[in-house]
Parts: C-alpha cells; structure tokens; sequence
C-alpha cells in the first residue's frame, strides 16, 4: 500500500477494511456503486463486494437513512451515504427522532448500529445548498455521536471505530479535504471514537479545530512560529464524544483559548467547547476565549465571498495575535 | 442465520418476484408522437389518457420552434465550452433534451408559473430570461437572481424535489385567489408546471406533492423529464412500471409523451394546461427523452453507460427530425436554416462576451439580503467585516 493517501481514497479504503472484516457491513447510497461515488469516495466497493454489499439506491435520502435504520435492527451494520451532508435535513426526522432515541425508549433493548456518512462543508464554490458544515446540527440532537477527521489516517481509524460502534454515528467527511495527503494508515487502524489529539505542541495559546479548520490552524501556527508565537493545534477529531479533558491539560499549559469553526457563529460547536472551558477551566484561563467562526449568513456561491464568510488562515492568525497579546 | 449467507439471501430476495418491467425501453402504443424521428407528421393521435393530441401551427410557428430548438441547443453548447474553459463553475446540460423544454415551454401561457430544476435553460429560454441571468449563478458571482414574479419561472431548484411541494402550494394560493376555473375561454385562468426528473420521482416530497395536488383539485402539471438517469443511476433504479402510470395510482391522469417530439410535447402540455386553469386538477406528464451528455461537467458518463446507446438515442434526435420535417413539407429553405444557425451562433458569441465581463461581486455584498429585518448581530458583523478589510488596505494583502 501507497505510504501516502489521499483523504478521498483513505475513505474507500476504511470501508472496504470493514468490508472484509465484517460480511454484515453493507453501504447505500445514491451514485455509490458502479459509479464509485460522486466524489469518488466509494472507489473499488461495488467491484470487490458487488451489489449486495454495495446498494445503490433510489434517489431518497429519507429511505437511505429510514431503511438504514430497520437493516440495522436486523444486525447489519449499514453504512448510509448522504451525499452531501446539506440534505441530511431532507432526512432529518431519521436522525432527529427516530435513530438516536430507538435505544433509549426501548429500555436499552433495540441498538441501531448504523453509520451515516456524508460530504460535509465549504470552501470549493457549491453555494448554499450544498456547502454548509453541518456537525452543529447533529450536536444538538442527544444520542448521536459525531466524528468529523482532518486526515487520511484518522478516516480510515475513525470508520473502524464508527462501524464498530453500537451506537449510531454521523461522519462527517470534508470535501474541501478530498484532495489532502497524508500518511496512510497502519493495518488493523482504529482511533477510538472521542480522543482528541494535540496536532501541533506549542505553548502560548491552544487553538481548537475540526476537520477543515485543522489544516486552517496549523498554516496559522505555522506562519505565527517565525514571529515567535507559538499556538498549540488540538484537532477534536469527534464532537460527541468530546475530549473536553484535552482542551482543559492544553489550556493548563497555555492559558489561552481560540476556537476555529467552520460553521457559522451562531449555534456552532464552538460554542459548546467555549462554554465547558468555562465552566471547568477558568481559573485556567488568562485571556478571553475567542472564536473564530462563519459569517452568519448562507454560503455565497462566489470564490472571493465564500472565502470572506468562512475561516481562512489570515482570520486565525490575526485573532492569534489579538489573543497573544492581551 | 449465519452472517455470510445475508448477501446470497437478499439476492435471491431482489431477484424474486415479476420480472421487471422496463420503465425506460421504448415504448408501445402509450407514447404520444406527433412527428416522427425521420420527420414524418402523425395527424392526430390518442393518449393513454383518451385524449386525441394534434397541433394546429402555421408555418412560421413551425418555424419558430425550431429556431428555438437550435438557439437553446447553441447556448447550452457555449455555456458548456466555457465551463470547459474554466470560466463557470459547473455546468448542467440539457443537450437531447430540447423538445420537451421548448415544447413545454412553448406551451405555457404569459400567466402560468414554472418550477424548474437546474436543467431548465429551455424552458427559461421560452420564457423570456435572458440566457445571461443562470450564468450568474453557475460563474459565481452572483446567486443567479432573475426576478421569479416578473418572469413566472422560479429560481433553479438544486435539491431534487424540492419544487414539486413549492408548485403545489403555489398552485393552491392561485386557486384561493379565484384565478382557476372561471370562463369558457382557453387562455383564461392560471396554471403551475412543475419540472422534475426521473430520479426526483423517488423523492418523498414528489410523491407528497401528487398527493396534495391530487386531494386539493390543484391546477398543476407535473412534467418529469425522464432522461433515463439520474447521475448515474439508469432508470430501473428508480421505478419498476412506467413513470406516467403512477399518475392512477394518486388519482389523476398520466400522459407519456415522446420528449424529442416537440410538437407532441407542446400538445400534450397545453392540453394538460389548459385542464389545470380550467379546474380539472393535476396531470403527470412523463416526456421520455435522454440526456446526451453528462449530469453536469464535473461527470463521466463513460463509466456506467455505453457507448451503442448513447448512439440509438442520437438517431430520435429532437432537431434533426424538425429540420427534415420542415425541409420535407417545404416550410423552410436552406436559406432559413443558414439564417437560423447565424442567429443561434451570435447569441452563443454574445453570451460568451457577456459572462467573461460580468463583474465580481462586492464583498460586503455577502451580508445583504439574508433577512427583511436585518438583526443588529447581522449589522454588527458587517461592520466588524469592513474594519478587517481596511486594516489589510496597503499591507499587500
Ligand atoms: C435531495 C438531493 N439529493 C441528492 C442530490 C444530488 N443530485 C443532484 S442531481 C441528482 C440526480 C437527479 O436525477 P433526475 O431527477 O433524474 O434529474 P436529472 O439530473 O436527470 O435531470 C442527484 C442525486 C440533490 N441535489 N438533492
Ligand atoms: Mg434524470
């Protein structure tokens, strides 16, 4: 195998481990057969398990992600595919009522264990339909847990442990991201759903990213170390669960706190995040904490005003400079 | 039951049952044609709905239909080019699937409302648009902004479905507004036309939308373009009988008409028009056609489709059999068609001309028009934006 994968072909490459693993995994999904996905995601699926591991279905997110639900109460672990993650609210029943509270109204006794994964975010110029991070919207719906990688290895780690998991879990893979390289990951991979990692050490400030805003903060920090400024890089890699504990050791070390979030301002994750820091850190804490997040408008469909609503490098390094030097 | 047998199980499960119907193979007596792909004229023909379709055109109003055949062949062929050039973003074509756009499009009335999808610049075509307004859109520099009332044709819908529900409670608020049903005379009274592809059909929404059409008496036409896929999924993915059949099934006629044909297109839409401003509820119009190119330009059609049908398709061509039509009966001379392609081609040029001088936006512009009351947060981030763009001024940024 390539020592260097691209995050695109690190997501067949999860699913078809899991594939071989375990015959009960099954994916669905519109276009993700023969076609191998419209983002190419599902490549060498429908050749290697054929199509009945491999459904391409009718064009309904409501069935993909309803039917997904009744196939895993029979014990497959279907891996729903949601093209892109603006139509999860065309299923949004699926995931708001019906998936994350079967376990819970049932007395523990029906598990769903279903993954939905989905294209998720900004930056190439789709516009407001079909740009948006949406890992926000899941983080309000109790008994869904939410998984959302920045790199090729953590993809294939986090869809073991996503497939693997009883509970059902939206993934939630960046677009903008596609294209990225990376190592690729060891045989037998798995990052647990809910640990964090420290992306980058540093000492004078903590920025906290997801996904697409992991490679965001790290060019930040990276431009900031030749002025001196040294920022340390936690990526969530999930949001429920939350490593919150990793948050709070790297705020003990750098008593500063920056969020950077792909949604917009209001009701972003971020916001979570801040308020625990709060709550559980604040003596630990010499600065405000700040967030850097979208505009709280749709996405524009232009480049050069997608770009100004959306976190960029220059945002994250100048609010790094604001918080340094309170 | 041991893990491993599941697959060959629900194999057998998909295998069992009736064979499948063949919802896209062509086609028995329930196609309405009324010019044939050699270009030879049916007079009169019945419906699977009993209905007898004809067209009644002078010459020139044949001859306009093809002049708008071939402009709106011509333009989505420039708008094709320049995504290719990189100066849009994406691009949706409606190459073979002209007729059922100027057909239909032709046959709505100054006062009917049209719901498009994004593969509609034919229909948009007819309605008046200039071609430049979706370009907008597409090169990103604009939300793609026609005014929706002024025109009677709503802006692209992206997400598949969506405007079947949008049509319907439209077509609801014009019948509360008395515009339905009122006078003997056909052009009176108002009417929806929905557009929708095969893959749409799938969609909960869709069927939502037949229902409450159905029980409410809407006057609405459902036109489904069935292209035959839906990205790359071939039509057997999504229905196992013919489309227009469902129509029975919500309790309201259901029309097949050859999509090449533009005439039988036209016919059938105006008949189901007409039905609708007349009070006589909804119709499903299934216009079976093909899409000769890809979904947009970002797709490769090579990869699930071959090469032999693409090619069968290319002989029902909607323009050629127009053209051979109106040579045959001499309406039109070669005269003509050269005129036509001279005029095809320097609106294509003047497109091109026009998108590559559209201008970008203003970025402060992003803040504008997300609310009719903007709230003092929208405001305050709007001026903190102006202040973070001045403090770049003169720093090289
Ligand atoms: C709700 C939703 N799901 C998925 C998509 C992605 N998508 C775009 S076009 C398309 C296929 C639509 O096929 P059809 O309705 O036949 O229309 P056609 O493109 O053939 O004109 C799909 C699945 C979408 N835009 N919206
Ligand atoms: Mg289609």
């Amino acid at each position: 195998m390539a020592d260097v994968i691209t995050y695109r072909e690190a997501v067949a490459e999860g699913l078809a481990r899991e594939m071989r693993r375990d015959p009960s995994v099954v994916c669905l999904g519109e276009d993700i057969g023969a076609a191998e996905g419209v983002f190419k995601t599902t490549v060498g699926l429908f050749k290697e398990f054929g199509p009945e591991r491999v459904w391409d279905t009718p064009i309904s997110e409501q069935a993909i992600v309803g039917a997904a639900m009744g196939a895993a109460m029979t014990g497959l672990r279907p891996v729903a595919e949601i093209m892109f993650s603006d139509f999860l609210a065309c299923c949004w029943d699926y995931l708001a009522n019906e998936i994350p509270k079967v376990r819970y109204m049932t007395g523990g006794q029906v598990t769903v264990p279903l993954v939905v994964r989905t294209a998720n975010g900004g930056g190439l110029g789709f516009g407001a339909q079909h740009s948006q991070a949406v890992e926000n919207w899941a983080l309000a719906v109790p008994g869904l847990k939410i998984a959302a990688p920045s790199t090729p290895a953590d993809v294939v780690g986090l869809l073991a442990a996503a497939v693997r998991s009883d509970d059902p879990v939206l993934f939630f893979e960046h677009k903008g991201l596609f294209a990225s390289r990376g190592p690729a990951a060891p045989p037998d991979h798995l990052v647990p759903l809910g640990e964090a990692t420290v992306a980058r050490p540093g000492t004078d400030l903590t920025v906290v990213a997801l996904a697409s805003t992991v490679p965001v903060a790290l060019a930040a920090a990276e431009a900031l170390a030749r002025d001196g400024i040294f920022a340390e890089v936690v990526d969530l890699r999930c949001l429920i669960p939350l490593d919150i504990r990793t948050v709070l050791e790297s705020v003990g070390r750098t008593s500063r706190l920056l969020i950077v979030e792909e949604n917009p301002y209001q009701g972003g994750w971020g916001g979570t995040v801040a308020s625990l820091v709060a709550d559980e850190g604040f003596e630990l804490l010499d600065a405000p904490i700040r967030r850097v997040a979208a505009a709280c408008v749709p996405l524009p469909f232009a480049d050069p005003l997608e770009q100004r609503v959306m976190p960029t490098v220059d945002k994250v390094t100048a609010a790094v400079r604001g918080l340094a030097a309170y | 039951m041991a893990k491993g047998d599941r697959g060959a199980r629900l194999r057998d499960r998909r295998t069992a049952g009736p064979p499948p119907a063949e919802p896209g193979a062509p086609l028995g007596d329930d196609l309405v044609q009324l010019l044939t792909p050699e270009g030879e004229r049916i007079d009169r023909v019945t419906g699977p709905d009993g209905v007898e379709y004809s067209v009644d055109f002078s010459d020139s109003e044949y001859r306009g239909l093809y002049r708008d055949l071939v402009v709106v062949r011509r333009l989505d062929a420039e708008s094709t080019a320049l995504q290719r050039q990189g100066e849009l973003g994406i691009w949706a074509s409606l190459l073979g699937q002209e007729a059922a756009q100027v057909g239909s499009g032709r046959a709505l009335r100054p006062q009917d409302m049209a719901f498009p999808t994004y593969r509609e610049h034919g229909v948009l075509y007819c309605r008046g648009i200039d071609p430049i307004m979706p370009l907008g859109l597409f090169r990103g520099v604009d939300q793609g902004a026609w005014d929706p009332v002024e025109h009677k044709f709503n802006m692209y819908t992206i997400v598949i479905g969506a405007q079947t529900l949008h049509a319907t409670g439209y077509a609801m608020g014009i019948a509360m507004d008395g515009k339905v049903g009122n006078s003997d005379d056909p052009a009176d009274g108002e009417a929806v036309i929905a557009y929708f592809g095969d893959g749409a059909t799938s969609q909960g929404d869709v069927n939502e939308a037949f229902i409450w059409s159905s029980v409410y008496h809407a006057p609405i036409v459902f036109f489904c373009q069935n292209n035959q896929y839906a990205i790359s999924e071939p039509i057997e993915r999504q229905t196992r009988i013919p489309l227009y059949r469902r129509a029975a099934g919500f309790g309201f006629p259901g029309v097949r008409v050859d999509g090449n044909d533009v005439l039988a297109t036209y016919a059938v839409t105006r008949h189901a028009l007409d039905n609708a401003r007349h009070g006589q509820g909804p119709t499903m119009i299934e216009a079976h056609t093909y899409r000769m190119g890809a979904h947009t330009t970002t797709d490769d059609p090579t990869r699930y489709r071959g090469i032999s049908e693409v090619e069968a398709w290319q002989a029902k061509d909607p323009i050629a059999r127009v053209r051979a039509f109106l040579a045959k009966q001499q309406i039109a001379d070669a005269g003509f068609f050269t005129e036509v392609d001279e005029q095809a081609t320097a609106e294509a040029m003047s497109l091109r001309e026009r998108v590559l001088a559209m201008p970008d936006p203003e970025p402060v512009t992003l803040f504008d028009h997300v609310f009719v009351d903007e709230t003092p947060q929208i405001r305050q981030q709007r001026a903190r934006f102006v202040e973070y763009q001045a403090s770049f001024e003169g720093s090289g940024h």
